[in-house]
């Protein structure tokens, strides 16, 4: 497909009309902020992952032997903390969002350039200060901060740990803000509400969630520090205070945060399953509207966090019954993505073959979660590694591999190089073999009563073997990560040149060179056809493109 | 002299220098930017939200205490700041219609009144913050409210930690507003800058009306906080 003729000749690109550290530093180019995202997410990453692996190297014997149960509760404290507000939250939405959000919609930049730099700063300010409490300590409450224990009992940085999130969450409400802003008032003339982007949508929705959802998870994470450093009393049962109030806070936002992780790869598994089945998405209303159903939904589920917390059974109730509605509009996504495969004639690049492994890693998390919303079910696989696996098929093996497959799909167009297509279909393949060997296991050690949080499971010698199976995995996943890294790094240097359109996609962003200038579109495009055409385009018909370079 | 020939280069001849690079129109720029206002105030009730609903609750679970406490704070400053605050608002929009109708000196006296408003606000705050302090009324080590009579049984004490609630809660959110006041302040310094260099004319003024938005939702919080926090159960 890539027949694009490549000039010899570099053109002046957003990454080559400005050097010097002060330019990437000061810029407020959307495309250049997204690349200072990936690095930092990066990072925190690979900080998340070395945590992730002392955790599995502990468990691989059943004693407490590489690490205390004291260290164990800050690794896995710690290991949540990092991959949940320093890299899924940020991952899609600032990396590929920033890159693609005002190229697919034929804008220059975001509504807010200097708000959008504003916020990677503020999510840097919130890193430091994170790097900073692992390296003076750490925390060991959990990610969830749960009180009185952390206003009360951990002798951990539980204060800096606090405000290091609190600053983050300022950096994700300003994303959203740009993003909402920016798709209402930016988007180019004819590209109408349902001509754009199921990305773009997806976006729309996550937005939603980060606007009404963060705020609370702040003003909750004041509540503790200042409960904390000054012993008010307003989670503390012993002063009066409700420890479940706090518990309604968090999950408030943290539930739906979950969905600030999964709708943006829904979106980026959108593109790619039209664009390498060559096909116009089914269904294209139904796709964007249960984008949004599922941020509503995604506001009334929250309390299935607290059904052994002593919540009502009334309102236990109620929250089972609308956790499941989650599930309607999850599972439209995932029929109207089979059904855009049917019939379809699919390529098996890497982009889409991180796709289908969303589809299948999506689709068992997803319905491990009705297990869970159930309320006789719950109460027997509450706090065990049911639970972690559960919500590991959906951060990693849903979030995570959207995010590779859209890193891979539109990294020609980021980088302007291509990278090597055999290596990155093996690293996909890796990924998929390595999660499934360390996740799988856990759904069956959860629901033989293994409980999560435990460095030490010496009473019951007989979960060794499947731990090790769960521990080799996460060492194939880890090289599974790794590999991306490596070659795309590689292609930056090496890759040969990437073609303008190098899958022959739709969208607009694929009608700007690779990569694009730094305004992107040099003529406002006008959009006169529906997304994806993919009939019209393999007809070999010249659409009306009014956009040249 | 320049005057006359800046013009000529342009076709369009009306270029505003405050039209930024990436929007089509200044019409454009404009909605984006009251836009993007409107949506940071929606975090904003997300963000004090959080702190009315663990009020409700408490209130309604320790209303004996949270009335006794409530008693205690001086209710003829808070009204008198709920004064100072519409005041305030009031000089806000005036400064926009000032700007809108080509009145410079109108617009800087209406800036620098409603920062008056706002230090005067920031004031009286610090006047019944002394009082608490003094009172021991400062959630802590030295909290003390022995004895104290819950409004309308007189047989009956309030629960000193129960009114630590209160008066922690007190302290947040009022304090939170008052963090917001500062905020203001500091926009409003600004825009004062602004207006001082000449910078808005009845065509382009938007800074000063996504500033205003600010302020009035700021007001609006103090109107919710004064009766929740100074009005339980009050009797003459």
């Amino acid at each position: 497909m890539a027949t694009a003729t490549v000039p010899s000749v570099e053109r002046e690109n957003y990454l080559n009309k400005h050097y010097g550290v002060e330019s990437w530093l000061l810029t407020t180019d959307h495309k250049r902020i997204a690349l200072l995202y990936l690095i930092s997410i990066t990072f925190f990453f690979f900080i998340g992952g070395f945590f992730a692996l002392l955790i599995r190297l502990e468990l691989l014997t059943p004693a407490s032997d590489l690490v205390q149960a004291d260290t164990y509760n800050k690794l896995f404290t710690m290991h949540g903390q990092v991959m949940v507000f320093f890299f899924l939250i940020p991952s899609i939405p600032a990396v590929l969002g920033n890159f693609l959000i005002p190229l697919m919609i034929g804008a220059k930049d975001l509504a807010f350039p200097r708000v959008n730099l504003l916020s990677w700063y503020l999510y840097i300010i919130g890193g430091i200060m994170m790097v900073h409490c692992m390296l003076t300590g750490g925390v060991d409450t959990g990610w969830t901060f749960y009180t009185p224990f952390s206003t009360a009992f951990s002798n951990t940085k539980v204060i800096e740990a606090g405000l290091a999130i609190f600053v983050a969450g300022f950096s994700s409400i300003l994303t959203g803000l740009n993003f909402v802003v920016t798709i209402h008032r930016m988007r180019a003339p004819g590209l109408t509400w349902s001509r754009l982007p199921l990305f773009v949508w997806a976006h729309y929705a996550t937005s939603i969630i980060q606007i009404l959802g963060t705020p609370v998870v702040a003003i909750t994470l004041v509540l503790v520090v200042a409960e904390r450093s000054l012993h008010l009393g307003i989670f503390d049962p012993k002063l009066g205070g409700d420890p479940l109030l706090f518990q309604h806070l968090f999950w408030f936002y943290s539930h739906p945060a979950v969905y600030i992780m999964i709708l943006p790869s829904m979106g980026v598994v959108t593109e790619i399953i039209a664009c390498f089945s060559r096909k116009r998405i089914f269904g294209y209303s139904f796709v964007a509207l249960s984008s949004i159903a599922i941020a509503v939904f995604g506001f009334l589920v929250w309390a299935h966090h607290m059904f052994v917390a002593g919540i009502s059974v009334y309102a236990a109730l109620i929250f089972s019954l609308l956790s499941y509605s989650v599930a309607v509009p999850s599972a439209v996504k995932v029929f109207n993505w089979t059904a855009t495969l049917y019939k379809g004639s699919i390529r098996y690049d890497a982009p889409m073959l991180y796709a289908f492994g969303f589809l299948g890693l999506f689709t068992m998390g997803g319905l491990t979660g009705l297990f869970l919303a159930a309320l006789g079910v719950d109460v027997h696989v509450t706090d065990t590694y049911f639970v972690i696996a559960h919500f590991h098929y959906i951060m990693v093996g849903g979030a995570l591999m959207g995010y590779l497959g859209g890193m891979h799909f539109w990294w020609p167009k980021i980088s302007g190089k291509l990278y090597p297509e055999g290596w990155a279909r093996l690293a996909a393949l890796i990924v998929f073999i390595g999660f499934n060997l360390t996740f799988f296991p856990q759904f069956i050690l959860g629901y033989l009563g293994m409980p999560r949080r435990y460095a030490d499971y010496s009473h019951m010698p007989e979960f060794q073997i499947l731990n090790v199976f769960s521990t080799a995995g996460s060492t194939v996943l880890g090289v599974g990560y790794l590999l991306p890294m490596i070659y795309f790094l590689w292609s930056m240097r090496y890759g040969k040149p990437a073609p303008d359109n190098p899958w022959n996609a739709a969208g607009l962003e694929w009608k700007t060179p690779s990569p694009p200038t730094t305004y992107n579109f040099e003529e406002e495009p006008v959009v006169t056809w529906e997304a994806y055409n993919y009939d019209e385009i393999d007809k070999g018909h010249k659409e009306e493109v009014h956009v040249v370079g | 002299m320049s005057d006359s020939q800046a013009a000529v280069p342009h076709h369009d001849g009306l270029h505003n220098p405050a039209l930024l690079h990436h929007f089509a129109t200044e019409e454009q720029q404009r909605d984006s930017a009251s836009f993007g206002m409107w949506i940071f105030l929606a975090t904003e009730v997300m963000f004090f939200g959080g702190l009315f609903c663990a009020y409700l609750i408490y209130r309604r679970w320790y209303f004996g205490d949270f009335a006794a406490a409530s008693k205690s704070i001086n209710a003829a400053l808070g009204a008198t700041n709920t004064a100072v605050l519409i005041c305030s608002s009031l000089t806000v929009v005036l400064a926009i219609w000032a700007a809108q109708t080509a009145r410079r000196g109108l617009m800087i006296l209406m800036l620098v009144l409603t920062m008056l408003f706002g230090v005067a606000f920031l004031g009286i705050k610090g006047i019944e913050y002394k009082d608490k302090f003094e009172e021991h009324h400062v959630p802590g080590v030295s909290f003390s409210f022995d004895h104290q009579q819950i409004p309308g049984h007189p047989d009956q004490y309030a629960n000193p930690q129960h009114a630590q609630i209160f008066f922690a809660l007190y302290f947040i959110m009022t304090g939170l507003h008052a963090l917001h006041m500062v905020v203001g302040l500091g926009i409003f310094t600004w825009l004062l800058w602004m207006a001082w260099k000449g910078r808005f004319t009845p065509h382009y003024h938007t800074p000063l009306e996504i500033g205003g938005l600010y302020w009035h939702f700021v007001d609006i919080v103090w109107i919710y906080l004064f009766p929740l926090l100074y009005l339980i159960d009050r009797h003459p």
